[in-house]
């Protein structure tokens, strides 16, 4: 992903959600997106996938899948690359299954669509392949959604993301609104998923407890900008930019009971963003460069990348 | 020790009525105390589900209990005299999980802090109530010439939910009880609304309920702390012993559940057990998902073993300490773990078969 850009339009001007954002994905990595409500993090996950609705607007940039930009694809060619080539566990996806119809028939309507070629038993067997991969019961295939727990829809829309081997997940919030036992039962799964296909996957989430345990790369954003992209246990030991230090120090910890050290200021609103850093008026170390310089995302070691002019 | 709001063997049931065909127990048999003298903050810690809400709407007086009581000074909250309640009202404020939701959108964030100025007659002139107003704003960390004069849209989330501890402030309570107060607040504002909870505490002496899923926000905030599985107590005690030795299976299981932000990778390593639906009516409500589950689990619900002067657990794999009964929770919660015995002498797990 090369210099994507993302705007709304709004009677008051165009607002950047997403702002050049780059980055890389490798063949089988776990990346992992993390920010704050506001940050950009989904825009992001649904403009790699061209679903973003007016009035929203990918304004720039490049999103390529094994060499081929996406950007450039007919409606309909990009239609085949969605779940075909990236699958997407949307946020809320206890919301995402028709309630009317049953599970078999939702994983069925996807194979279909997709022009795989099968016969009423190749599909009924491939349904109940996925389900067991994902750990449900063959049964759940003839159940209605709103006869599964939370959990288990979640598990139901993994195996709608998978029913056709993509070559990236992309899971925006694949748990939230779950119980913690629950979550990692869910997590688990997409891990387990992940590894027999041999897929990427793009998690996308606020819960830097969870990133920390899944993914192998971590970006994290702010006010519609990658601020910084290092490996996860760079990201947790030393970490590049002040937010993500702050924000780390932040988590409560089950270790030792300490002050609160909450992030002072509050999040800038994305059509009224500061001059400069958008995160100058929170920072401790901000100082005269970066209330008028932006900082541009820069290499600062061998495979950590930051925006901030003090490192 | 003198209590200031008790719950004496709660029970809670909803449906069963004469067209309903099952009823569901979403609380039984519970009991809490908080003294009137030693304020502190009781972490009450669950999944959904787990009653946690209807124990809220207990304590609050807006649900009758089936069966037991909910007691303010000693006095039955359902039988209440008008003067009475209103004092209640008033020493019991309540900070809700949603700061979206509570606000009407066409006022001015003014008119849920003037409205108790004015019903509870707090300032005798404009001025004053401008004046008290101004102070719990500040207390909260908010700027109130930032603050007042807004709607609740030109507000974050953060700002709104401490706004909401500041109208529950200005009404000088002696209890605040929390539901899910930051659950639905952005992380890097999260330590700083807790941070004022914990200040309130601290330095006005307010005792707090903080209603919560998330076991580590529950440590940071609390001394003490219960955790409920299927409407009943699992685990009870100080959060210290309780976080850091968990006796009863289920606490050991959320626990282990919670995606810790470092960067030993730990999480992944063992398989969370799978939960079953197949649920016993009248055993222990975990046994279905218990590893050490035994026949007698099955069969009756275990009673709370007091394991530590400071810790009772549901499980009958201490059925060697002494019994406790529900009513004698408030005993476990008052006592400090630092006036009893070490962790290294309380009683250990028993196992009655290989």
């Amino acid at each position: 992903m090369r210099d994507l850009c993302v705007h709304y339009d709004t009677p008051l001007g165009a607002v950047k959600a997403a702002d050049h954002v780059t980055f890389g994905l490798r063949a089988g990595e776990r990346l992992g997106i993390a920010g704050e409500s506001g940050s950009g993090k989904s825009t992001m996950a649904l403009a790699i996938l061209r679903m973003i609705k007016p009035p929203g607007r990918i304004a720039a940039g490049e999103v390529k899948l094994d060499g081929v930009d996406l950007m450039t694809l007919s409606d309909e060619e990009m239609r085949r690359v969605r779940l075909d080539r990236i699958a997407l566990i949307p946020q809320g996806s206890m919301n995402a299954l028709n309630p009317v119809i049953r599970i078999k028939e939702q994983i069925a309507d996807a194979l279909r669509d997709h022009r795989v070629r099968m016969s009423a038993r190749e599909t009924e067997t491939r349904v109940r392949e996925l389900l067991e991969s994902v750990g449900l019961r063959a049964e759940v295939a003839d159940m209605f959604p709103h006869e599964l727990s939370g959990g288990m829809k979640r598990r139901a829309c993994i195996a709608v993301a998978i029913s056709l081997w993509p070559r990236v997940i992309i899971a925006d919030e694949p748990t939230s609104a779950l119980d913690v036992v629950v979550q990692k039962q869910v997590m688990e799964t997409l891990a387990r998923v992940q590894e027999n296909l041999g897929a990427s996957v793009i998690l996308v989430g606020h819960d830097m407890g969870l990133m920390a345990q899944f993914v192998d790369r971590l970006g994290v954003m702010y006010a519609g900008k990658l601020i910084e992209v290092s490996p996860v246990r760079e990201i947790f030991t030393r970490p590049l930019h002040p937010y993500t230090r702050m924000l780390i120090a932040s988590l409560p910890s089950l270790e030792q009971k300490g002050t609160f050290r909450g992030i002072p200021g509050l999040i800038p609103l994305l059509r009224d963003l500061p001059p400069g850093c958008a995160f100058h008026p929170r920072c401790p170390q901000a100082f005269d460069r970066c209330l008028t310089e932006e900082p541009a995302l820069l290499e600062k070691h061998p495979g950590g990348w930051a925006a901030c002019h003090l490192t | 020790m003198r209590t200031l709001l008790e719950a004496r063997s709660v029970t809670k049931v909803f449906g069963g009525g004469v067209f309903e065909r099952s009823s569901t127990v979403a609380l039984e048999n519970f009991s809490l105390a908080i003294d009137a003298d030693r304020p502190s903050i009781i972490a009450v810690v669950g999944e959904s589900g787990s009653g946690k809400t209807t124990l809220a709407r207990l304590l609050l007086g807006l649900t009758a209990p089936t069966s037991g009581h909910v007691l303010y000074e000693g006095q039955d909250l359902q039988q209440m005299s008008r003067e009475r309640r209103r004092k209640f009202r008033r020493d019991i404020q309540v900070i809700f999980q949603d700061p979206y939701g509570v606000y009407n959108p066409f006022y001015r964030v003014d008119h849920v802090l003037a409205t108790p100025v004015a019903k509870f007659g707090l300032a005798r002139s404009r001025a004053a109530a401008r004046t008290l107003i101004d102070e719990v704003l500040r207390d909260v960390g908010l700027r109130p010439e930032e603050t007042l004069g807004r709607f609740p849209h030109q507000l974050s989330g953060g700002q709104r939910q401490r706004v909401m501890v500041a109208r529950a402030l200005l009404l000088r309570p002696r209890v605040i009880l929390a539901d899910e107060p930051v659950s639905m607040v952005d992380a890097s504002l999260r330590a700083t609304i807790l941070g004022s909870l914990s200040a309130m505490h601290r330095e006005r002496g307010i005792s707090i309920i903080y209603i919560t899923h998330d076991l580590a926000t529950a440590y940071q905030i609390s001394d003490t702390i219960v955790v409920l599985y299927g409407g009943a107590v699992a685990e009870v005690g100080d959060v210290e012993l309780v976080v850091k030795q968990p006796q009863h299976p289920y606490t050991r299981l959320l626990l282990s559940s919670i995606p810790l932000a470092t960067t030993a990778r730990t999480w992944m390593s063992e398989f969370a057990t799978v939960a079953s639906s197949a649920d016993t009516e009248t055993g222990c409500k975990f046994a279905a998902r218990c590893p050490s589950v035994e026949k007698v689990c099955r069969e009756t619900a275990p009673p709370l073993f007091k394991t530590h002067a400071a810790r009772a657990v549901a499980c009958y794999l201490y059925r060697d300490a002494p019994t406790l009964d529900a009513d004698a929770i408030g005993s476990v919660l008052t006592a400090s773990a630092a006036a009893s015995p070490p962790a290294s002498q309380t009683i250990q797990p028993t196992r009655s078969r290989p």
